[in-house]
């Protein structure tokens, strides 16, 4: 025992500088926020002596109800989205040459030269009211006068999707370079067609970039709260403006921190899932060999 | 011969490069069927042709009477084994030989025993579960047999199968790839550019460079009658001397090889006219070595020469004999072996003769063909001479 605690030494004090990053500005800060969760707020805004969980239960308010259900849809709708779009992008980018791929991996990586915001911002101007998307689906007769499309839960999904996608192309794309192009001719001689073949072939062997695609996407679309602020509109609120609300217009920490504790569970969930999991599988891989 | 796979005028180019040029080929039904040639001949090519991976430019594959050219790779009964095998990593042995029953709809027992009877036909039933991945050279290779064979393909691709193994176990698969092919009776058609392979598998080999079929015929057609000098320096080894014939004498012909005393008579049998500058090649195995100068006879043809390297391989010695400019190899097996007599040794002088029927003239292939001429020597000349000077 004490001899495997020795040989664990240079590895521990290896990832010690992470550990410390780690504790200071991610487990300290959290801790922090569930504490504050129980505590009680005080009339100007900041935290009070006692504890309490009279804070909880204003999550049962029905006004969260529609906002957390909108948030868990909107987020998972923004996952799929990403998937749908980034497996066949991932795709193409792995069989392209050399040369076309470099160039398409560059065009996916300079729209973050331009500041997040700004981009956002610019979505505001491309579906404004009297914008040109507007007056194209006015020409084609899509859209009428009063068709809206700024302000409202699409829009949100729209930026979303937009603002994610290169988040999820990107570990897809990496591990479809890695993938074996020569299984999907063998998956055809074996008589599959094209659509078993990227099915039964294809998209399992690409299948650690599809769940680190899932958790990049997921996780940050869930936290969203600019995105939905500024296209959003009342219609397109997100829990991340709810706690917005709370801390900077309500100034009612306790209860901002019972919201934050709540997406940091939902979001920690998850990630211990495909822990456990993948530790799972390696316990058994492990069993194996031994 | 009934024609069961036909390749009818075959020609495909990738850019500027053509890859296969009018490639026609018959193959019989039951058969194994090698094609062999040196890297680059197009013959992994003409292989994903016959599979549906690649379109030929032009001409017409048939399988069975039925135009299959134009025909999707999953549309064929034809079944691969690829280079590297690509098993599918994700799967486990099972789920992989299933994999071809699974796509042609099947129901669920009929699969399982199918794959059940092919497991044991490889002899992997107690490997069932193991990934693939966790498998050796020599069990993934006979997974992607089995993968393959399930599906009862008309004809069986084998693209190098044993390239990727060492030769031990290469020997061992070729023997049972054979005994598959008798179990099961399914065609092959074998890509390989190992002419050891080719030659103990095949009933018939096919030999391709840049993109043609320079010959087909059985084994022993192609190597003790090459139709030009390419076939014969590509199969087996052999001497060639580049020279001019200088008289006919009824389906004989006379050469006059520059270092030799005299002419060498040699068997016609593509009947060459007098003047044509041709190419004698020699297999070493077919001359004989001796002290003594041979009886005369008016169809043997003699040398003499000096001993300049010897290797004593067990089952035969190659020694390796200078007559003027011509380092000629010649094979000596063991049959006869006796304790007593005299051992040929290095810097002897000996006789080399052959049968004037145990060589023959082949035509000039082209001007790359030159580098064929030293095939046997140049590389070999080099080490055992500065062996010898640091001996002095």
């Amino acid at each position: 025992m004490i001899n495997r605690l020795k040989q664990r030494i240079p590895e521990l004090l290896i990832s010690l500088p992470t550990m410390a990053w780690l504790t200071a500005l991610f487990v300290i800060p959290t801790a922090i926020i569930i504490i504050i969760a129980f505590k009680t707020g005080d009339p100007y805004g900041g935290i009070g002596k006692e504890w309490t969980l009279e804070n909880f239960p204003e999550l049962l308010n029905p006004v969260y109800r529609a906002i957390i259900v909108r948030t868990v849809v909107l987020s998972i709708l923004t996952t799929v989205i990403c998937l749908m779009l980034g497996v066949p992008a991932g795709y193409c980018l792995a069989r392209s040459e050399k040369r076309t791929r470099d160039m398409l991996l560059l065009l996916i990586i300079v729209p973050f030269w331009i500041n997040f915001l700004i981009r956002i911002f610019a979505w505001k101007v491309v579906l404004h009211p009297e914008g040109f998307v507007k007056n194209f689906l006015l020409l084609i007769g899509i859209a009428d006068e009063n068709t809206l499309l700024l302000y409202r839960p699409g829009t949100v999904l729209l930026v979303m999707v937009y603002t994610y996608i290169p988040f999820a192309v990107l570990p897809i794309y990496a591990a479809a370079e890695r993938f074996d192009f020569s299984l999907l001719d063998a998956a055809q001689d074996l008589g599959a067609g094209w659509f078993s073949s990227f099915t039964r072939v294809f998209l399992p062997g690409i299948r650690q970039g599809i769940v680190t695609a899932i958790l990049v996407v997921f996780i940050p679309a869930l936290g969203s709260y600019v995105i939905p602020d500024i296209v959003g509109g009342p219609g397109g609120e997100m829990i991340g403006n709810k706690i917005a609300q709370k801390t900077f217009i309500d100034r009612n920490l306790p209860q901002a921190s019972v919201l934050s504790s709540m997406l940091i569970f939902a979001v920690m969930a998850p990630m211990m899932l495909s822990l456990f999991m993948r530790r799972k599988k390696n316990h058994e891989r492990g069993m194996m060999i031994g | 011969m009934d024609d069961f796979l036909v390749f009818d005028g075959i020609s495909k180019s990738f850019g500027n490069l053509k890859v296969l040029e009018n490639v026609s080929l018959s193959i019989e039904k039951g058969s194994i069927f090698s094609i062999l040639g040196p890297s680059g001949c197009g013959k992994t090519t003409l292989l994903r042709i016959c599979a549906g991976f690649e379109t030929p430019d032009t001409g017409r594959v048939i399988l069975n009477g039925k135009d299959i050219t134009l025909d999707r790779p999953n549309k064929r009964r034809v079944n691969t084994v690829f280079q590297n095998y690509s098993l599918f990593p994700h799967m486990s042995v099972r789920e992989n030989i299933a994999f071809g029953l699974q796509m042609s709809g099947f129901e669920k027992k009929r699969i399982t025993s199918e794959v059940d009877k092919y497991l044991e036909l490889i002899q992997m039933s107690d490997q069932a579960d193991k990934k693939t991945t966790k498998l050796s050279g020599g069990q993934m290779q006979r997974v992607a047999i089995a993968r393959a064979l399930i599906n009862k393909p008309q004809i069986l691709l084998l693209d190098e199968p044993l390239a990727a193994l060492d030769l031990k176990l290469r020997q061992r698969m070729l023997v049972e790839l054979d005994w598959i092919h008798d179990e099961v009776g399914i065609t092959f058609l074998y890509v390989t550019h190992d002419q050891g392979e080719a030659m103990s598998i095949s009933d018939y080999i096919a030999i391709m460079n840049r993109g043609k079929i320079e010959q087909h015929g059985t084994p022993a057609q192609v190597y003790e009658a090459p139709t030009n000098s390419f076939v014969a320096a590509f199969i087996g080894d052999t001497n060639f001397f580049e020279t001019e014939i200088t008289a006919i004498e009824g389906s004989y012909c006379r050469l006059n090889i520059t270092d030799f005393d005299d002419n060498i008579i040699v068997y016609n049998d593509k009947n060459f006219h007098m003047k044509s500058r041709v190419y004698l090649s020699i297999r070493p195995e077919k001359f004989v070595i001796s002290f003594d100068e041979p009886e005369h006879h008016n169809k043997l043809n003699r040398v003499r020469g000096t001993v300049e390297e010897i290797i004593y391989m067990g089952t035969h010695t190659t020694y390796w004999v200078r007559v003027g400019d011509y380092r000629i190899q010649v094979r000596q097996s063991h049959d006869r072996f006796l304790l007593d007599q005299r051992i040929i040794e290095r810097g002897n002088d000996v006789f080399i003769s052959w049968h004037a029927d145990n060589c023959y003239i082949l035509d000039r292939y082209d001007e790359k063909d030159e580098s064929l001429l030293t095939l046997p020597d140049d590389d070999l000349t080099v080490p055992p001479e500065n062996v010898l000077s640091e001996e002095k």
